[in-house]
């Protein structure tokens, strides 16, 4: 009986570990560099910097008239801007390397993400 | 003029794809095209709708609303997708063989026309709200270059309707006997490669990282990027670089799809059933 129950208890306990580190939920996520970058046209800075093996969040703001999407190919991002808006966008933990994004309604404005 | 045909060309491309494999699937059914086009235009309503609102819907979910949006209408897609082969498992061959009354297999034609209006809806929505953004841009811009560009997007578009012809008749040339189960299989990949897509989305909102690791690169042999990769990634759902997850749910819906036609194609024809 007592023992029956012992084991009832480290299930639960152990179901509980499982549950705990299933993330699910933003709240779990892994400490991200933030970054920040503003468009008017072209992106400034062009070059972003972040350590190698931890996720990224690039706040974008985009201050022209127009809406952008915010695309990397490599980095697997795409993402519209409202004209005069901001997002953030989420980059999953990426190997060092140079990345580059741009916007996909204006391929011309082109920037790069080293990763170190 | 050119850029701009071939972004607009690069978004209605999966639509135009997809719009062809719904018209080659329901060739013998009456008044498919009032409800394809009625899908197309709820679709193209729904874009300009989406566009007018983007700035309020990626502000949705602490910014992850474009996100979280996107994998909500793919997975609808997966589930009409998913429902009219099952529902062609269990009724196709009745209709094939006339066992029906007429009138009865309209009117259950329909319930599977609705599913597939669904998905053109949701294709040409997706696709179409980022073209209706970009020239919403053009038009606010100046004058003179606006026109240009105006028509290059105007190109895009008639290109894609053309890759939707050519899907479509593409599809005409198997001959009949085959070309259920090539549908059959052609929707049931489009819809694990949407519920793949549909993970994505959700990894990107950070809603979802179990199994988030990428666990191949195939991007030096076949780049998403490239004409087949883009053919392949509508139509099959390849990822140069998939998750763990992506890969799970992408066999999941192709496992489900098996075994819900196999139970209910091998149930004996009972009236009014609906299979969902």
């Amino acid at each position: 009986m007592f023992a029956s129950l012992t084991s009832i208890r480290t299930f639960a306990l152990a179901a509980l570990c499982v549950a705990a580190t299933l993330p699910l939920s933003t709240a779990n996520a892994q400490q991200a560099t933030e970054l920040q970058i503003t468009y008017d046209g072209a992106f400034l800075p062009s070059e972003l910097r972040a350590p190698a093996g931890k996720p990224v969040t690039v706040k974008v703001k985009n201050n022209t008239a127009k809406a952008m999407e915010f695309e990397s190919k490599t980095l697997k991002v795409e993402k519209v801007i409202p004209s005069k808006g901001e997002a953030v966008v989420n980059v999953r933990a990426q190997k060092a390397g140079r990345y580059e994004f741009f916007d996909e309604f204006n391929e011309k404005a082109r920037g790069t993400l080293v990763v170190e | 003029m050119l850029a701009a045909l071939i972004i607009v060309f690069r978004e209605v491309f999966e639509a135009g794809l997809i719009v062809g494999i719904v018209l080659a699937v329901t060739r013998m059914v009456p008044h498919r095209h009032r409800w394809i086009a009625g899908g197309v235009l709820a679709g193209v309503v729904g874009a300009c709708v989406v566009a007018a609102f983007a700035g309020a819907l990626s502000q949705l979910f602490e910014g992850m609303g474009q996100e979280l949006f996107n994998a909500a209408i793919l997975g609808i897609a997966v589930i009409m997708l998913t429902w009219h082969n099952v529902w062609m498992a269990r009724h196709g061959k009745e209709m094939a063989g006339e066992l029906r009354a007429v009138g009865q297999a309209v009117a259950e034609g329909s319930k599977s026309l609705l599913a597939l209006a669904v998905v053109v809806g949701v294709a040409v929505l997706r696709e179409g709200s980022e073209v209706a953004l970009f020239l919403y841009g053009v038009a606010a811009s100046d004058g003179g270059t606006a026109m240009s560009l105006f028509l290059g997007g105007l190109l895009g578009l008639v290109l894609g309707g053309a890759v939707c012809l050519l899907t479509y008749f593409g599809l005409l040339r198997i001959p009949p006997r085959a070309l259920f189960t090539t549908t059959t299989v052609l929707i049931t990949l489009l819809a694990a490669g949407m519920a793949a897509q549909a993970v994505s989305f959700l990894e990107r909102a950070n809603w979802l990282t179990a199994l988030d690791t990428v666990v191949w690169d195939t991007s030096w042999l076949l780049s998403e990027d490239s004409i087949l990769g883009r053919t392949l990634h509508t139509l099959i759902g390849y990822t140069d670089q998939p998750t763990g997850m992506q890969l799970v749910i992408y066999a999941a819906v192709v496992l489900v799809t098996i075994a819900l036609m196999r139970l209910v194609g091998s149930e004996p024809p009972r009236h009014a059933v609906a299979a969902g």
